[in-house]
């Protein structure tokens, strides 16, 4: 038998024996598992594939005395396990080379841009959450009505299209139509926190009602699934109120599915940021990592890259735990 | 209307009915598109008239012909891009399913670790190296989409052989080519076709991204998503340029998406009902 781990004292309550602190541990384990491998695979993609960084550089004017010069310089010519470990250990120090478009060092060009993206995903995020599962359970509770139908297909649309005919159909009608925001979003390093909210709304918006759809879209089946138990119809049967079964009886059952898609959504926003970013020339991580790919400015894009990986990787972990943390017969003593 | 035995709903047949024309236009493209796709025919920007419905683009090229070739481009480039994951992911995953041992493991880890990295993200560091010519970004996102096809293809592989009713059929004394006709195949289209659509969609969307993000397609082709990212200036003048080819797109992927809907709507009938 494995030795029990347990809880300390204030966790208790929560995290019970020892079953669910192990899993949890677990997916942390496989989560920085996994950012390990993301890092071999972009160091890999970056600098292992044929074309390497050296023609990368060179493009056009490559030839082959100026190619084995630059990978010479490189060191381009020593193992690639130990170009990775550098690469790697000066990651993790903060050190990320200096881009090839500009000269200037990596890392001072990408912590602004982060900030720029996590404050547009975070904007997003906490306008879409609320919204999608207020209008999921409404949606649940009137289910089979003109309201159900109609929100499940115009959400239908809202997820099938791609992001900028979102944005573009909103520029044309409240920025250029309308006047009321503005269509490029000019935020630089002194703007003021109201100022960011004003000039990122539209990007803000486009992002929403992109996962506003399947947010709700998956609370609404999750609780109607939920809906279909036994212990529902005795609550019907008692003479409840049908709002009132959804919310306090239905609700807490359906969370982890819920909280799974709405973790996965965060994720989606992460890469349909850059989209949006580009849409309305917002400054952010996505915009720089473009420009990066179509300049082959290789450090950048690995720092870029490995960013965005981990936010991911990290979000998707999140999920994960989170739907542990929230399904209740895990938290159950054995 | 009838079609695998269940009824259509008016959604589907409104996809359906745009999937149609969609291909339709494609193919047919060079009959039916009035000018060339690159040819200059006026001033930049002209409004439509009676002879340009859409009016002419930024270089003065008929923005309606190049519509109709951007639906051959772009429809075209995905259906190979989906037609070739399809194939390595199928092959793959019956291979994975039918091999065992650590082939199988090997190659689940494999995926689960391509699955675990934002797409676009991976696309981007694979382009900003080996750049963007068609055939690297046909292989490339055939590559990334397989993992996903891959993963429906093995556990179909694991379950075909040991479903109740073939096993039923061949206790009745059926013949292996009635059993997969008859009792196999009707439950596995509905989704294997509902997977491509939706593989579709994604191939679909994905390179109308690059192609937007200017990654993709290039000029002078003309494809839907670079000719968003072209148009864009003239919305600042109110003007609907770029919306058109996004409109394009985003009618085409509803359009998949309702029968995809409805595909996997008419599925969830229980595993015993194949005859």
């Amino acid at each position: 038998m494995a030795p029990r781990v347990q809880a300390s004292g204030a966790l208790r309550p929560v995290l019970g024996d020892g079953l669910l602190l192990k899993l949890i541990t677990q997916r942390l384990g496989l989560g920085i598992l996994t950012l390990f491998a993301a890092s071999v695979l972009i160091f890999a993609g970056t600098e292992i594939l044929p074309g390497d960084l050296a023609s990368a550089i060179l493009a056009n004017n490559a030839t082959p005395e100026n190619l084995a010069a630059l990978r010479l310089e490189l060191g381009l010519d020593r193992p690639a396990i130990l170009r990775f470990g550098e690469w790697l250990f000066g990651a993790l120090r903060g050190d990320f080379g200096h881009s090839l478009a500009n000269g200037r060092d990596v890392l001072e060009e990408v912590a602004p841009r982060f900030g720029n993206t996590m404050f547009l995903a975070a904007y997003a995020a906490v306008v879409a959450v609320p919204l999608a599962v207020i209008l999921g359970l409404i949606a649940a509770i009137r289910q089979g009505g003109v309201y159900d139908r109609l929100v499940n297909l115009f959400t239908l649309m809202t997820i099938s299209v791609p992001e900028y005919f979102l944005a573009y159909i909103l520029i044309k009608y409240f920025a250029v139509g309308l006047g009321w925001f503005p269509s490029l979003a000019n935020v630089s390093p002194d703007s003021s926190f109201s100022d960011r909210l004003y000039y990122a709304f539209l990007p803000m918006l486009t992002l929403v009602l992109v996962i506003v759809a399947h947010m709700m879209r998956m609370t609404r089946a999750s609780v109607l699934s939920v809906m279909a138990s036994p212990y529902i119809e005795m609550a019907i049967l008692k003479g409840l109120r049908k709002s009132r079964i959804v919310v306090r009886h239905a609700l807490p059952n359906a969370l982890a599915p819920i909280i799974s898609v709405i973790a996965l959504n965060l994720a989606y926003l992460i890469v349909g940021v850059v989209v949006v970013e580009a849409v309305f020339v917002y400054p952010g991580l996505g915009q720089l990592m473009v420009d990066a790919v179509s300049k082959h400015d290789v450090p950048m894009v690995q720092a870029c890259g490995m960013i965005f990986a981990a936010t991911f990787i990290l979000l998707n972990m999140t999920a994960d735990i989170l739907a542990i943390l929230s399904n209740p017969r895990l938290r159950q003593p054995r | 209307m009838r079609l695998f035995g269940s009824k259509v709903t008016v959604a589907a047949q409104i996809g359906l009915a745009i999937i149609a024309i969609n291909l339709l236009v494609a193919v047919l493209a060079p009959l039916i598109a009035p000018f060339d796709q690159a040819e200059v025919i006026g001033d930049a920007w002209a409004d439509p008239d009676a002879q340009h419905w859409l009016g002419l683009d930024n270089l003065g090229r008929d923005l309606f012909s190049r519509l109709i070739y951007g639906a051959r481009l772009s429809i075209g480039l995905s259906l190979v891009i989906t037609a070739l994951s399809f194939t390595i992911g199928i092959i793959a995953g019956f291979g994975a399913s039918v091999a065992g041992g650590w082939v199988d493991m090997a190659l689940s880890r494999l995926v689960d670790l391509l699955l675990s990295m934002p797409t676009l993200i991976f696309a981007f560091i694979i382009l900003s190296v080996l750049g963007t010519a068609l055939p690297v970004l046909i292989i490339t996102i055939a590559i990334l989409d397989s993992t996903k096809v891959f993963r429906l293809a093995r556990a179909v592989a694991m379950n075909i052989v040991s479903l109740e009713f073939v096993e039923a059929a061949r206790v009745r004394g059926e013949g292996w080519w009635w059993i997969i006709t008859r009792e196999i195949l009707p439950n596995a289209v509905p989704p294997l076709v509902a997977e491509f659509g939706l593989r579709f969609c994604f191939t679909f969307l994905f390179i109308a991204a690059l192609s937007f993000l200017g990654l993709g397609v290039q000029p002078p082709d003309a494809d839907w998503g670079s000719m968003v990212k072209d148009y864009r200036d003239m919305i600042n003048f109110g003007g609907a340029q770029p919306i058109y080819p996004a409109a394009a797109i985003a009618i085409l992927t509803i359009g998949v998406n309702f029968v995809v809907d409805w595909m996997l709507s008419i599925h969830s009938r229980g595993q015993g009902e194949g005859a």
